[in-house]
């Protein structure tokens, strides 16, 4: 679960980012973050991983208050959600297995309970054959993948991704969503931001759209699927 | 550690496992992370031997200045051109009382390991014979030589020898006592002194193993920024974004100390031959004497210590500033 309770963020340089933002996403739920460049999706999803810390109003995450959270307990927040950010893709020096594997590494488990984790995560996201590659020899939407493998290889309750789909073409982008329904199917609550408007509209699921830092709309996802949702 | 923690509201992914499993993947962890340091500085192996022999340089001079010490208070401790000290007896004394004294000062346990009286008479006879000069002692009426005690002192340290010296001036039957403590004096001082240069010099030099480390380590967080910021992302704890480094800076310093034990050895070869040469003249077999296996095994500890307090100071000055972002 992830609450907003009145939440703001200013960066130290620079006006606003997120002004009193509140909303709830209950556990199992799916949801999209939409909004214009700069309307302050990235810095949403960051401090839901305490990237960065709320200005002002409180951040729950599976009932943890992260205003309260030091810094030491951070990475045991982080160890609970996957995340698949642009900015910190695959480690390029290590083959597809050693970067599906580094948070199992982390988190302490054995080598062998590793290996099964990490071929049941290649296999979720249809790249068995590719472990012993190294990243640079993976087409985009692979790497994308990889990248996902690496964020649910944990079982984290929780998903985050922003802009997943960002430089794939449609036909990729569709099938990298049905790899985070298909998580949600089992449990996993998602939140993607994303501007991909045609693609979110199709996947018919709750909506936030934020403007300016400020919480716009809270559209809900319709239960008819195949209706036009107002476009 | 900390590595360990694992959030009881968490699922099942790591709360459910046994701590004897969390213990036992946390070795597995920390034997990976050695063996893959070692073989990513062995990959490069040309810059790490330069780094190695940097430390190895450092190391090594206040190493070899030790010995050169060690060996040099061996020497003075085992001189065999033994002290003697040259009592002279007052004109008065005659030979009967300087044998009676002689004896006496025998008899005293402890300080004299040996003595000999030499008569007024027997000294002449030894000049006469030794100079060359006896024609003209014999123009002499009466023989100008004192007596003479030759004590051999049981110590050859220099605190203990003055105070024999000084119990055997107060005595009445003593005109004087000579012996050439100075020298050894000088050299006790020289010593000492260089000893504390050497504490000095290996003082300084290992803040320079530090620094050296220290910025090795530095360079490399840098090369490896963007795996040290996703491992934050992924939840790495401190101690584990830490370990790498650590280790890392235990193989320079144990490379470093290595090489220094290497260098220790070399310049033993060169220098030994020629310094046995030049004591063999002095006095009997002199052995230039090594690095020992304690000294050895100290060297070693000395630069894996060094690498981990290098690596700890600079990963706590650069990595908490690496944040995802
Ligand atoms: N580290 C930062 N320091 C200062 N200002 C920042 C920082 N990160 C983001 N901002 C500002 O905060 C606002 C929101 O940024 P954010 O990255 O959250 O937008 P976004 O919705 O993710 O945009 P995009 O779709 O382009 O990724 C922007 O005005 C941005 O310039
Ligand atoms: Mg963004």
């Amino acid at each position: 679960m992830i609450r907003f309770d009145q939440v703001s963020k200013r960066y130290a340089e620079g006006r606003e980012a997120l002004s009193r933002v509140n909303f709830e996403i209950p556990d199992g739920d799916m949801a999209f973050l939409t909004g214009h460049s700069g309307a302050g999706k990235s810095t949403l999803l960051k401090l839901i991983i305490v990237m960065e810390r709320a200005s002002q109003g409180q951040v729950f995450v599976q009932g943890t208050n992260l205003n309260r959270v030091s810094r030491r307990q951070i990475p045991a927040i982080r160890r609970d959600i996957g995340v698949v950010f642009q900015n910190h893709q695959l480690l390029f020096d290590r083959t597809v297995y050693d970067n599906v594997a580094l948070p199992l590494t982390i988190a302490g488990y054995q080598p062998r309970e590793v290996g099964r984790r990490v071929r049941a995560a290649l296999a979720k996201v249809s790249l068995s054959n590719k472990e012993k590659q190294f990243p640079i020899a993976l087409s985009g939407g692979e790497q994308q993948r990889v990248g996902i493998a690496r964020a649910v290889v944990n079982k984290p309750s929780l998903l985050l991704a922003d802009e997943p789909t960002g430089n794939l073409d449609p036909g990729l982008s569709e099938e990298i969503m049905n790899l985070f329904v298909q998580f949600n199917q089992v449990g996993v609550t998602v939140l993607i931001a994303s501007h991909d408007l045609g693609l979110i509209s199709q996947m018919n699921r709750r909506q936030l759209l934020l403007h300016e830092g400020r919480l716009v709309e809270d559209r809900p996802a319709i239960l008819t699927v195949g209706s036009d949702d107002g476009q | 550690m900390t590595d360990n923690n694992s959030r009881s509201t968490s699922g099942a992914s790591v709360s459910a496992r046994s701590l004897r499993d969390r213990w036992f993947a946390y070795l597995a962890n920390h034997h990976w992370v050695a063996r893959e340091s070692l073989r990513g500085l062995l990959q490069v192996w040309l810059a790490s031997a330069m780094t190695w022999l940097v430390i190895g340089i450092a190391l090594a001079l206040p190493t070899i200045l030790y010995l050169i010490l060690s060996n040099a208070s061996n020497l003075s401790g085992d001189w065999n051109g033994k002290p003697r000290i040259s009592v002279y007896l007052q004109s008065t004394v005659s030979v009967a009382e300087g044998q009676a004294f002689a004896q006496q000062l025998g008899s005293q346990a402890g300080d004299v390991s040996s003595l000999e009286y030499i008569s007024p008479a027997a000294a002449l006879a030894e000049f006469t014979e030794r100079s060359g000069f006896g024609d003209v002692l014999q123009t002499l009426d009466r023989n100008p030589l004192p007596a003479v005690i030759v004590i051999e002192p049981t110590s050859r340290q220099a605190a203990q020898l003055q105070l024999l010296i000084a119990k055997l001036e107060s005595k009445p039957e003593v005109e004087s006592v000579s012996f050439d403590l100075v020298w050894l004096e000088r050299l006790f001082a020289i010593l000492s002194l260089a000893e504390r240069f050497v504490i000095a010099l290996g003082g300084f030099l290992s803040l320079g193993v530090l620094l050296v480390i220290g910025n090795t380590i530095r360079l490399a967080i840098e090369n490896r920024r963007a795996e040290i910021e996703v491992v934050k992302l992924v939840g790495g704890t401190d101690s584990f974004v830490r370990r790498p480094f650590l280790y890392l800076g235990f193989w320079y310093g144990l490379g470093g100390a290595l090489s220094a034990w290497v260098l220790v050895g070399l310049s033993l070869i060169f220098l030994a031959t020629p310094v046995e040469m030049l004591l063999a003249s002095y006095q009997g077999d002199f052995v230039v004497s090594g690095l020992g296996f304690n000294e050895s095994l100290l060297l070693l500890a000395s630069g894996g210590g060094l690498g981990i307090l290098g690596a700890t100071l600079a990963v706590g000055r650069h990595l908490r500033r690496i944040e995802p972002s």
